[in-house]
């Protein structure tokens, strides 16, 4: 029994076990506290930071620069840093939704989320004693701001091929620091970067560097497609002398600073996607309501109704995943020791534990906005496109989402990748469960799902993650090693496994919500659930037959896509109507509420 | 100093009131503390912090006041009071509420309370000048400065947008009108102290009142929303046909003169 508990909710645990309710952490699950810092935080950014957008976007960096204070001074840069350096030592939820209210500051939460973030956890996690001492209580105030350089004009995806160089002076007191790094947030105001480089050309490492330090500059800032309210340049390091001391974390051990802190950024991407969704269907549903075309208001028009229900249900589904990955993070990071929160490697490997969740809630999140996004300029039509409309900026900043903090291909990439190492490491049992399902699937008799709420939902679920199995075993049989070069395989995979993250995450959620208040009270819930997992499993049916097509043919072919029909067999719901009616209530109250 | 804000929560002002069997539907909707009133906290913390002394926040209301109370707290008000009227039967108004507070009041060292100008969902303006009656204490409106010392007061007060200078001493009751502070957001370190300062909730059966003395004195006989906005019109013509025209509109048509 404790087992199953155990893997339900480890790394990728939801593939190969069904998690239960109270196992998921879901919004409805907020404490008192966490609405309070999500209220300071909205009420921060609307009275503060709103009205200086415009100035913030023709790059007043002296504005950027005292907005992060004040934040500072209301906690709001504290939060993932502890008590004893000057932070307030939040759980991973309040940081999550201080996240997520930041997103309306548009550009400008670029700026914090980058110093909170990539900037400052890089130290919290991986800092000595000394290095947190010396710089988190700056940090955490705003007093210093933080920034994170590890791209370089030829390394982005590749990103330990870095050319940037480190080298130990005769003396062995500094290192010196030479090379390029590109496209780094926050600047041209950052006193603090965190560098990686290469020991002698070999060991890829990170260091801290201070803006004072000699040979330290930035090119002139970047013209962007979007965020144009953040500083983007060039840092550049010329035989820069780093005193040794400021080596982060161990020598050729930079890699897993870098790729841990990418996973929590690609999981606080995810969350600023959500704020992001939430606030273009707030616009999409007020203009919708007040634009009258042909007489009336084109909010009862179904065509819109139908672009408004998809974007909340899509919404609603990532909103789940999210905050049930912070629910896991929080677990795992929550309950470590104050000794093994100062050890970076078990902070790391609770981190690395959820490397997954991580790329899925990037890469589906920032879908999410993207579609909500563009959606919403097209319910503003013509309007849409102008400047003076906040969903044009929403629009425009919404497309980085999904090229940065590794893009969405590497992103997806990384998903099969490393659950089949987890699956070969004995960590999660794929293989053996991949094995029963083809006896089980030879004789299998499509079911028919209960009537209760949900229970369509659930037995869709359960057969997709066979889909999932089915799919992935025949490819991992038929290609072996080779399987890393069928990059469509492995990204139909990923978008299988995102779907079934998703479907499952709204599911629980709903579930969650209609255990404490009734199915009577939760009727949005269930709706938006009903019409996330159809649309879920008219893609994934799509996904995997497309993956089938390429992998066999002739009889084989035959045989495992009459197996895809008997798993993917259901009466689907009526989306058009469910749809409709999700969009009467985002139209009533003019906002995401569920 | 002993100095006393009293609160209300209301509608948050984005909010749409809808109005359904008669009364105002209050499903899903986000309460905050009245504006007016984050004035009085503001400058309660404020004359704290300079005179020493505690604040306590009341307010009259069911356990869902709680989390305005709570936020009061966050922002560094000391106490909070919840004077409790879910019990209470019969309908309740403005002289209900204040009748409560002054019950409470009665055996307090008063050095100040504070109160919004108005609250903004039926802006009466009414509680806190009836709470100085009740109590006997001196009462200045709508003030935009404050300054104490010792007992001398010093007030600014908005009048039809002149200023009047008043001078009084303590104790006193004042309300609190826009361009007196900038209301302070609760801070995150404030909202994690919240947790554990004193929250007293108080049923309005211990307070030494005859229920039946303090029903409402107002009867609400229908509540509806505003006439929906009409299309405007642009009148043509020359100006002076033009003011007629608007003359006669405003007479006959909207009837405002």
């Amino acid at each position: 029994m404790s087992s199953t508990i155990e893997i339900a909710v480890k790394g990728a645990g939801f593939l190969v076990d069904d998690a239960r309710p109270d196992q998921i952490f879901t919004p409805e699950d907020f404490t008192e506290e966490h609405k309070m810092i999500a209220k300071t935080t909205e009420d921060f950014v609307v009275g503060e930071v709103v009205p200086e957008v415009e100035k913030i976007e023709n790059h007043q960096f002296d504005i950027s620069r005292r907005l992060l204070e004040k934040a500072g001074d209301l906690g709001l840069l504290g939060a993932d840093v502890s008590e004893k350096y000057g932070g307030l030592g939040l759980d991973k939820i309040s940081s999550t939704l201080i996240t997520e209210k930041f997103s309306r500051a548009g550009a400008f939460s670029l700026s914090h989320g980058a110093h909170v973030g990539i900037g400052t956890l890089p130290i919290v996690f991986f800092g000595n004693e000394t290095q947190k001492k010396n710089y988190l209580p700056g940090l955490a105030t705003g007093e210093k701001v933080a920034a994170y350089a590890l791209t370089e004009p030829s390394s982005g995806s590749d990103a330990l091929s870095a050319k940037t160089t480190a080298v130990l002076n005769d003396e062995g007191t500094h290192y010196v620091l030479n090379g390029e790094k590109q496209w780094i947030t926050n600047s041209a105001f950052a006193d603090i970067f965190v560098v990686y480089a290469k020991i002698n050309g070999k060991q890829f490492s990170a260091f801290i560097i201070e803006r004072e330090y000699e040979g330290v500059s930035t090119g002139p800032e970047e013209k962007k497609m979007g965020i144009k309210g953040s500083s983007t340049r060039t840092l550049i390091l010329d035989d820069v002398k780093v005193p040794k001391e400021n080596l982060l974390g161990e020598a050729g051990r930079g890699h897993v600073i870098a790729f841990n802190i990418l996973n929590v950024g690609r999981y606080k991407l995810g969350v600023g996607c959500i704020g992001a969704s939430k606030r273009a269907i707030q616009l999409s549903a007020a203009y919708a309501n007040e634009r009258k075309q042909f007489g009336t208001p084109i909010s009862q028009f179904t065509s819109i109704q139908e672009k408004l229900g998809t974007m909340v249900s899509e919404t609603y589904a990532a909103e789940s995943a999210i905050y049930r990955t912070g629910g896991l993070f929080e677990e795992k990071l929550g309950k470590l020791t104050e000794e093994e929160q100062e050890d970076g490697s078990k902070v790391a490997s609770s981190i690395a534990e959820y490397a997954v969740e991580c790329s899925l809630n990037k890469f589906a999140a920032s879908e999410t906005l993207d579609f909500v996004a563009d959606e919403a300029v097209q319910i503003h039509g013509g309007y849409g496109f102008m400047s003076e409309y906040e969903v044009e900026t929403i629009y425009r900043d919404s497309r980085i989402n999904r090229i940065f903090e590794g893009t969405n291909e590497i992103n997806r990439l990384l998903v099969p990748g490393t659950i089949m190492r987890k699956a070969v490491k004995g960590e999660l049992p794929l293989l053996s469960k991949a094995e029963k399902l083809q006896e089980e699937l030879m004789a299998m008799i499509p079911e028919e799902p209960g009537e209760a709420p949900l229970d369509q939902e659930k037995y869709l679920l359960k057969n997709m993650k066979k889909v999932l199995l089915m799919v992935s075993g025949n490819g991992a049989q038929k290609y072996g090693e080779g399987l890393e070069r069928e990059q469509e395989l492995l990204i139909n995979t990923a978008d299988i496994i995102s779907d079934i993250y998703s479907m499952e995450s709204a599911i629980l959620r709903t579930e969650k919500a209609i255990q404490a208040n009734g199915a009577d009270k939760e009727e949005r819930k269930l709706r938006l659930t009903q019409i996330f997992c159809q649309e879920a499993v008219n893609r994934l049916e799509a996904n995997a037959r497309e993956s089938l097509i390429h992998m066999e043919e002739g009889d084989t072919l035959r045989t495992m896509l009459s197996m895809l029909r008997k798993l993917t067999r259901h009466t689907p719901v009526n989306v058009v109507a469910l749809k409709r009616e999700a969009a009467a209530v985002v139209l009533k109250e003019e906002r995401f509420v569920v | 100093m002993n100095i006393f804000v009293i609160m209300k929560r209301t509608f948050d002002t984005e909010e749409k009131v809808v109005i359904e069997n008669g009364s105002i539907d209050e499903e899903d909707v986000e309460f905050i503390i009245n504006p007016y009133d984050e004035y009085a906290l503001e400058e309660a913390i404020v004359l704290r912090d300079k005179h020493d002394g505690t604040v306590t926040v009341v307010t009259v209301g069911e356990e869902e006041a709680e989390k305005e109370l709570r936020t009061a707290l966050a922002m560094g008000v000391d106490q909070a009071v919840l004077l409790d009227i879910e019990e209470l039967e019969g309908e309740v108004d403005h002289y209900s509420v204040s009748e409560v507070l002054a019950a409470y009041f009665i055996d307090k060292e008063i050095d100040i309370i504070l109160g919004g100008n108005v609250a903004v969902d039926d802006g009466s303006g009414q509680v806190a000048p009836r709470v100085a009656e009740k109590l006997g204490i001196n009462q200045v409106t709508t003030i935009t400065k404050i300054e104490v010392e010792d007992r001398d007061v010093k007030i600014e007060r908005e009048v039809e947008g002149d200023v009047e200078y008043v001078e009084a001493s303590l104790p006193l009751v004042v309300t609190c009108q826009q361009g007196l502070n900038e209301p302070r957001y609760p801070s995150l370190p404030g909202i994690m102290k919240a947790k554990k300062k004193p929250l007293e909730t108080i049923d309005v059966d211990e307070l030494d009142l005859d229920e039946k003395k303090i029903e409402a004195k107002t009867n609400t006989l229908d509540r509806f929303l505003p006439p929906e906005k009409q299309a405007g019109k642009v009148l043509q013509g020359e100006t002076k046909d033009q003011v007629r025209e608007l003359v006669g509109l405003l007479r006959n048509e909207s009837k405002v003169i």
